[in-house]
């Protein structure tokens, strides 16, 4: 199905795309058609700078199992390094 | 080089990106495509897919004028993403909700018009449109004078949205009544939007409506079959589909 249904937060790093690093403003998740991935539906995440234009974009067509198991892994890396380290107020 | 086919034909066509007048008077790009053998010619508007304006969507605009039409592909993303890749376009008019009603209306429009401008177009208009261009081709054809309308398995126009989708992604059956054209609908049975309930629903209320339809749901298929680049593509529907809609515009978009 082709879906609107989009989470979107604000984020706050940087990210590399096409045209190198950018301030990552964005991230988005939605579950849609991919454009490259051979499936018919995939976890699709974009980190974006939307003042930069629709180029400064990183994106990510994943299975499902993938997306979680992607979650999971940021879950434990956070967790496995010291409380806050990588915190906006390190 | 072309050579001339039996018919004295050379088949040749021109294809590129053009500007046109879309809604409000933007300037917006558009793919152009269009036989250059002589004679009167019926006119294609044909509408993305939410993934963009890619290059699938250009080869069926070629398509289309190999088959003897000019065909033309409003940018609908063009404002949000002027130069992008389609993917990143298609992502960033994603984050904003998608295209407004009114401005996709005034965009077909706008490609109507200039189709109608082209040397020997002969006036007739078709409308196609593939995933959210089937609603909108649907919305057009209820909009704007049209002689000829293919919806291509879009939802949202007879079933509510799930929640969370943007306001204006509401439902179109109401417009029903204003519907100016022929309309050829083609779905696949495994879809779940639309499903075979809503397209069932759009039949019975274009047919108690008495407006002309023609509606083709097809086995083991689900969405998107047509895109020859994706794993939803499903041969026999497509092709089949394909006929059908050659032989629709061939009846409708006569002069």
């Amino acid at each position: 199905m082709c879906t609107y249904l989009t989470e979107k937060i604000s984020v706050d790093g940087s990210a590399k795309g096409a045209r190198g690093w950018f301030g990552a403003q964005e991230a988005t998740v939605y579950v849609d058609h991919p454009v490259h991935a051979q499936y018919g539906h995939t976890v699709n995440i974009d980190v974006l700078n939307p003042a930069l234009g629709p180029s400064a974009r990183v994106a990510l067509e994943l299975t499902e199992e993938t997306a979680l198991a992607l979650a999971e892994a940021i879950q434990r890396a956070i967790g496995s390094a010291p409380p806050g380290l990588a915190s906006k107020d390190q | 080089m072309s050579s001339p086919n039996t018919d004295g034909l050379t088949n040749a066509i021109v294809a590129g990106t053009v500007t046109i007048s879309g809604h409000g008077g933007d300037q917006i790009e558009a793919y152009l495509a269009r036989p250059l053998d002589g004679g009167s010619r019926g006119g294609v508007v044909v509408i993305h897919h939410m993934p963009g304006y890619d290059a699938s969507t250009k080869e069926i605009v070629r398509r289309f004028a190999v088959e003897g039409y000019n065909a033309l592909c409003p940018n609908l993303y063009a404002r949000e993403a002027p130069g992008a890749d389609p993917d990143d376009a298609a992502a960033a008019v994603r984050a904003l909700g998608g295209v407004p009603d009114e401005r996709l209306v005034g965009d077909v429009s706008g490609a109507s018009v200039h189709l109608k401008g082209l040397d020997g177009a002969n006036g007739k208009i078709g409308v196609i449109g593939y995933c959210s261009g089937g609603r909108h081709t649907f919305l057009a054809a209820c909009s704007l004078p049209v002689d000829a309308a293919v919806d291509c398995y879009g939802a949202f126009v007879v079933e509510d949205p799930p929640e969370g989708m943007p306001k204006h992604m509401q439902p179109i059956l109401h417009l029903a009544p204003n519907l100016s054209a022929p309309l050829l609908g083609l779905f696949g049975k495994d879809d779940r939007f639309p499903d075979q309930d809503s397209v069932a629903a759009l039949d019975a209320e274009l047919s108690k409506l008495d407006k002309p339809h023609e509606f083709h749901s097809y086995e083991g298929t689900g969405h998107s079959f047509f895109s020859v680049d994706r794993p939803a593509y499903r041969p026999e529907a497509a092709v089949d589909g394909w006929s059908k809609i050659l032989d629709f515009f061939g009846t409708n978009l006569s002069a």
